[in-house]
């Protein structure tokens, strides 16, 4: 009963299963190195890139950006065993769901925070006021 | 014949989304394993800890340059000790890896052993950050000196408390494993502590680009 319980399921994949199912162990060892090889790479790009003159200097926040997104990537398929496979739907979910609030928060607060700086009085104003009384 | 019905390939729905022709209603199947069920929903309070989190990095954006004529990120951050710590941290995040295939095998001392390396780096990336704290602190460059240094120190401590909390974490899965063994819910706890430790990492990630290497750069 339980194993065909099991059966039932067997297509579900709980948030970072390991894929054992096809080739054992070493396929797992295999991808955690893939996984850490690129983090790496994409870590020390990041390092490198600070305080190069090798591109535009205002480019580099940006070459970092990316970097950083292309290191969460690579940690999400890798680490997290995050895939785009019909079983893993629910999980994408959920994460797609995360990203868009976190997206809405960050993006929102500063483009609020920039508009009331904008609308702020200049601080060496405040200070005249002040010495006018 | 419900086996034989969710072994068919799936045409129509290949997502299952409907689950129509792909195998028996959700209602027939009775209740997803215990696995699942754990790991989903600690997937989902990670992705709740991503949202408070995004708070932190909202707020440090913000007040990033309210330096209140203290220093700024270029004046107090030692790129070589956050070098260290992510180095330490990611090779970390690698050997829970590795612990977790030999958790998937049932080997319990090669998952022991690996364990031990996660939490040697851990404990060493906590060594560093707390190091770099006592000396912001030591130099009057404590959280009460401008807004940018709050914010800092709330975000970065912040996760440093979570990795505080995943080592304490560890040791307790080190204990169960050598009391209890590899048994069913162990496993299932190994699994929800190997997500989250990965997911500290993805945390450090934007941590080390935002607060340090954008912080120097400006």
């Amino acid at each position: 009963m339980s194993g065909q319980h099991e059966a039932e399921w067997g297509g579900e994949v709980a948030p970072g299963d390991e894929h054992k199912v096809d080739s054992g162990a070493s396929a797992g060892v295999r991808g955690y190195l893939i996984g850490f090889a690129l983090s790496s790479l994409l870590t020390a790009a990041s390092f490198g890139i600070v305080g190069t003159t090798l591109i535009w200097a205002p480019g580099i926040p940006v070459a970092l950006a990316v970097f950083a997104v292309a290191q969460m990537g690579v940690h999400l398929v890798f680490f997290l065993h995050v895939s785009s496979g019909p079983d893993n739907t629910n999980n994408i979910l959920a994460l797609a769901f995360g990203v868009m609030v976190v997206a809405i928060v960050i993006s929102g607060s500063l483009w609020i925070m920039y508009h009331l700086n904008q609308n702020m009085m200049p601080m060496n104003t405040i200070t005249d006021l002040h010495l006018q009384h | 014949m419900s086996t034989i019905a969710s072994e068919m390939p799936v045409i129509g729905d290949p997502h299952r989304l409907g689950r129509y022709g792909a195998g028996p209603e959700p209602a027939d199947r009775g209740p997803a394993p215990k696995r699942v069920v754990v790991g989903y929903g600690f997937w989902i309070f990670l992705i709740s800890d991503f949202v408070m989190f995004s708070g932190f990095f909202a707020a440090f954006a913000v007040l990033g340059s309210a330096t209140a004529d203290g220093p700024s990120g270029r004046d107090i951050f030692d790129i070589h000790n956050v070098a260290i710590e992510t180095a330490c941290l990611l090779l970390s995040s690698f050997a829970c890896g590795m612990a977790s295939i030999a958790v998937e095998g049932r080997r319990t001392l090669p998952a022991q052993f690996w364990l031990v390396i996660t939490a040697t780096l851990g404990l060493a990336f906590l060594v560093l950050e707390i190091h770099e704290f006592i000396g912001l602190i030591a130099q009057g460059d404590g959280p009460q000196r401008s807004a940018f240094l709050s914010a800092f120190f709330t975000l970065v401590g912040c996760h440093g408390l979570h990795v505080t909390v995943g080592l304490l974490w560890l040791l307790t899965m080190m204990a169960q494993i050598s009391t209890i063994g590899l048994a069913p819910n162990v496993i299932r706890r190994l699994r929800c502590f190997s997500l989250f430790w990965h997911a500290l990492d993805i945390i450090w990630v934007a941590v080390f680009t935002v607060v340090y290497l954008i912080g120097v750069g400006k």
